[in-house]
């Protein structure tokens, strides 16, 4: 009795897995004339504050897009879902995506940790994904095309910074308690040694997701910073946290010129509808700024202006980031004439974008950008005044030179190289090997 | 030449502001006289400024901070603040004061057809260091109390600024104790670069035991240079100087620590008391206790976009605000929901939860997924100071005053009003209070809204301390939990004992474990203890227990 009723349902499944394929292709067929873009970005919980506005941004441009005749001469339609900022469901909310909506493209993520749970979903069924948010580094997908920042685009760039520019000697690294801070402090420790710091000068901390209560880390920041030698911090503090946690530098009356904060997940987002008086001069580093002067850059806060319907919503970093890898993904679809995967992520490479800063973002072999990087200081009025740029893009490096595990690693999806972590020394490739 | 006549215009209007400030006096009062032609120079450099980069604007200021003009002053402070500005057509310097435009060197206001027409002279940490002690360097003789101390703070930051006749000067003069110790432990620091080892020696002996941070950290970089050039006896000196600072920062960190312990336990304290009421009295698992929270917060934010102008009265006004409707939805929720399901713990915990959940999504969908930004009236900033090394901050301090207010208004609710007598008797014997005719449907649903309009109050205090957003309450909920289960289930008291003692605890541990490892050693702590101690630390005793 029971294996008769095992063996109906293996064929009912079957029988049902196949009326699904059926009609999935019927589907795909009929809406033929639309291009299918997933939106994955969390509508709710912890991570919406930030990737609400993402979602936005990549709504307004397929609106543009479609208002310019759309693509190959069919329409972008959206198809967004809310992974809720529940990590897990990242990944069933890609497959849903891939497998069901069968979207020739995803924007997405915004956390380390969602895009891990995202990647093998995304290589399993051959997806193309793009993220726009500056992360850790170390990671190069055939499936992803990373256009945030990379830790040589934000973070060594800072220090140097603080190093050549404000004559800092002791540093403390403050995070969240979680897999980009930590990856990035461990990056700077060993930068920083490398550049002749002592241990007793690298002072570092992290907190949980959200602490509110920062009396005692600033406390100490303040003892460490009084030893004579310039001190800064070096903030990886992720989301809402740093609102207590700027209030509370403000109150135990720690001023940028006595201790600067720089931070590489602040930006106008996080710091609007807040009173910045007392973070004047604390710093950020990104690759864009709403306050950068260039044409592109007006037209684009005009835009978003427009299709908020709000004068005082500001723009971003991974705005800039998300509006980038959308330009470039609609020109290499256009050079491959098809969306389909292998021959846009081909078509990618050496695609060329106008950066909303004025010069040119290039997507290079390891699927990371070249962008300038920019130093910004925070102004009364929550925005960002620039006081210090790159003279040149700098490129994207998928595997840090400043760790012993990555150091021999680089990331080339030409051929013939092909491969997200090909070792220069043993001339092999690590895994991750493309067409898979 | 039109130019030319525009300039000289300029300097003959200079004049009338000129007398204004005279009242300030000026170091360098005997050549007044040349101060024709140092505003020509002000100007000049003002409007080499427009065009500089940074670094030639740090070469700029360094020369400005040395103009001897009356007007100079003032430029520093407006540049400081970041409201010098110029016109972009005709490079005429003006100010930006919230938007109120102002000609620099005539003082007339002007209307901007575009806020385009003007660009900032935008200022950097570096410079605004520099332009700080080129005010300091100019207050030093100011007639006001708050700008000389203020000015002989920035001093000790940048002890070079002023040369050594000026300082003994102002040492001299200096009636009033507190700046004139600040002024000597300049001359100490600037003492220690000297060239005679008397002079560093003395300088040494003047900085010992000052708590001042900038003493400390000029102390320290003298020991590493007297070490670089070995010697011995300074180094010997600065070292015990050394010790002595840190011996007393040591006793005063104890102090803080101890402080901030207090002030993470008023935080916690204000999230349980109701919390206290609503599991601790009631007995009811209400998982959105926490949104009670939010929703206290939310109406402060209300309130205050009712009355931006006035911070202050409108967090007053937000307290009754915030407990009418926290406590109004608590009823709702009570005759709703809770009613249905005494006597079915499980079940509770999950009706509530779900509450809590449209709460949040409800919320969200009004105000959007942003936080909210709650304003801090002035007297909430800011540090009082006992000593430079020892300062405890006005919004903790608040906050510390105004839990225990709150505790102590509801504990006389409890005891001295009919009310709380009620409550207590429904709490303790339910069918016995009932037959004494007290309506126990109504008591039920009062005192949820009371646990729940408290926990509201603390959305308001809360709002100044932390991010005002849909998911703020779920911080606290946990929190709030172990708070009363520590402190002893339906015990006033013991959520008082409790949150302090955590509060401390927390604090007392995160200097060496780190706030996360801090965190999970007090979750440890605490199911040890309630392992040990099933009802927490003040038990109830008699009958009232057996029925919890």
């Amino acid at each position: 009795m029971k294996k008769i009723s095992l063996k109906t349902l293996v064929k009912a499944s079957q029988i049902i897995g196949m009326t699904a394929i059926a009609a999935g292709v019927s589907i795909a067929n009929a809406e033929d004339d639309t291009i299918k873009v997933g939106v994955l970005h969390s509508l709710s919980g912890t991570m919406a504050i930030s990737e609400t506005t993402l979602k936005d941004t990549v709504l307004m441009m397929i609106e543009e897009q479609n208002k310019k005749g759309g693509l190959l001469g069919k329409q972008l339609e959206p198809v967004v879902v809310d992974p809720a900022s529940n990590w897990p469901l990242f990944a069933e909310k890609t497959r849903e995506l891939l497998a069901k909506e069968d979207v020739d493209v995803i924007f997405g993520c915004w956390t380390s940790v969602s895009r891990k749970s995202v990647l093998p979903v995304i290589e399993e069924l051959n997806g193309l994904m793009f993220y726009p948010v500056q992360y850790e580094g170390e990671e190069s997908s055939y499936n992803v095309f990373y256009t945030g920042a990379a830790p040589n685009q934000q973070a060594i760039p800072a220090v140097d910074y603080l190093m050549n520019d404000l004559e800092v000697e002791r540093w403390v690294l403050a995070g969240t308690d979680y897999v980009y801070p930590r990856t990035t402090n461990k990056i700077l420790e060993s930068y920083l040694k490398s550049k002749g710091v002592d241990e007793k000068d690298i002072m570092i901390n992290y907190t949980p997701f959200g602490h509110s209560d920062w009396q005692t880390i600033v406390s100490d920041v303040k003892k460490f910073g009084g030893e004579g030698k310039k001190t800064a911090v070096v903030s990886t503090i992720n989301g809402d946290a740093n609102v207590p946690f700027y209030k509370e530098l403000a109150n135990q009356g720690i001023n940028a010129e006595d201790i600067p904060v720089v931070a590489f997940s602040v930006g106008e987002e996080e710091l609007s509808g807040f009173d910045t008086k007392p973070l004047v001069g604390h710093l950020a580093a990104w690759n864009y700024f709403q306050s950068a002067e260039s044409e592109e850059n007006d037209a684009f806060i005009e835009q978003w202006h427009a299709f908020t319907k709000d004068e005082n919503r500001v723009t971003n970093d991974p705005m800039e980031a998300t509006y980038i890898g959308f330009e470039m993904w609609t020109k290499a679809v256009e050079k491959a004439g098809t969306t389909d995967v292998d021959k846009v992520e081909a078509a990618m490479i050496g695609i060329e974008v106008p950066n909303l800063t004025g010069g040119t973002a290039v997507m290079n072999e390891n699927h990371h950008l070249s962008k300038p990087v920019l130093i910004g200081e925070i102004q009364e009025d929550g925005q960002f005044e620039i006081v210090w740029a790159t003279d040149a893009e700098v490129k994207g490096d998928a595997w840090t030179d400043f760790l012993p595990e990555s150091k021999n690693l680089i990331s080339d999806w030409t051929s013939p190289v092909n491969c997200g972590n090909y070792n220069t020394v043993t001339k092999s490739c690590g895994g991750a090997v493309a067409g898979e | 030449m039109f130019s030319l006549f525009k300039q000289i215009g300029v300097m003959l209007l200079i004049c009338m502001p000129l007398m204004a400030q005279a009242a300030e006096p000026q170091p360098y009062k005997e050549d007044q006289a040349s101060s024709a032609v140092a505003t020509s120079e002000l100007y000049e450099l003002s409007q080499q400024l427009i065009d500089a980069g940074y670094r030639e604007k740090q070469a700029l200021v360094e020369t400005l901070v040395e103009i001897n003009d009356p007007q100079t002053l003032k430029f520093l402070q407006v540049m400081v603040n970041g409201d010098l500005y110029y016109r972009k057509d005709d490079r005429v310097i003006v100010i930006n004061e919230d938007d109120a435009i102002t000609i620099f060197f005539t003082g007339e206001s002007i209307t901007l057809e575009n806020k385009r027409d003007i660009k900032k002279i935008s200022v950097n940490n570096k410079l605004r260091t520099l332009l700080r002690g080129g005010i300091a360097r100019l207050q030093i003789f100011s007639n006001n109390l708050e700008l000389r101390k203020q000015a002989a703070t920035n001093l000790l930051k940048s002890a070079d600024d002023l040369d050594e006749a000026t300082l003994q000067l102002a040492v001299e003069k200096e009636k009033n104790a507190d700046v004139q110790e600040i002024l000597s432990l300049v001359q100490g620091i600037r003492w220690l670069e000297a060239d005679d080892e008397k002079q560093r020696l003395a300088g040494v002996e003047l900085l010992s035991g000052s708590l001042y941070p900038d003493v400390r950290g000029a102390l320290a970089n003298y020991v590493r240079a007297a070490e670089a050039d070995e010697r011995s006896t300074e180094v010997a000196a600065a070292k015990k100087a050394l010790d002595k600072i840190e011996a007393m920062l040591t006793a005063n960190a104890v102090v803080e620590n101890l402080y901030f312990g207090l002030a993470l336990g008023a935080v916690l304290l204000l999230a349980a008391i109701g919390l206290a009421i609503t599991f601790g009295v009631m007995g009811v698992i209400n998982m959105a206790h926490g949104e009670m929270i939010m929703l206290g917060a939310y109406t402060t934010y209300m309130v205050q976009q009712l009355m931006p102008e006035h911070m202050g009265v409108s967090l007053v006004v937000s307290i009754p605000a915030a407990f009418l409707i926290s406590g109004l939805v608590g009823i709702a929720i009570e005759r709703g929901v809770i009613r249905h399901l005494y006597g079915r713990p499980l079940e509770t915990l999950l009706a509530t939860f779900g509450i809590s959940l449209i709460l949040q999504q409800a919320v969200r969908s009004i105000f959007g997924p942003l936080n909210r930004d709650v304003g801090t009236p002035d007297w909430m900033a800011g540090t009082f100071m006992i000593n430079p090394a020892l300062e405890l901050t006005y919004n903790r301090l608040y906050i510390i005053i105004f839990s225990l207010l709150v505790l102590a208004v509801l504990a006389l609710i409890l005891k001295r009003t009919l009310f709380g007598l009620q409550m207590r008797a429904v709490t303790m014997n339910r069918p016995m209070a009932s037959s004494m005719g007290i309506r126990t449907g109504w008591v039920d649903a009062l005192t949820f809204g009371l646990g729940s309009g408290i926990a509201g109050i603390a959305g308001v205090a809360l709002s100044q301390l932390t991010n005002v957003g849909p998911n703020m309450g779920q911080a606290y909920i946990i929190d709030s939990f172990m708070v009363v289960v520590f402190g002893g289930v339906g015990n006033l008291w013991g959520t008082l004992v409790g949150a302090m003692s955590l509060g401390v605890m927390n604090k007392l541990l995160e200097p060496w474990a780190g706030a996360v490892v801090a965190k999970i050693l007090m979750l440890v702590f605490i199911i040890l203890f309630i392992q040990k101690r099933p009802r927490g630390l003040f038990a109830l005793k008699g009958r009232a227990a057996d029925m919890g």
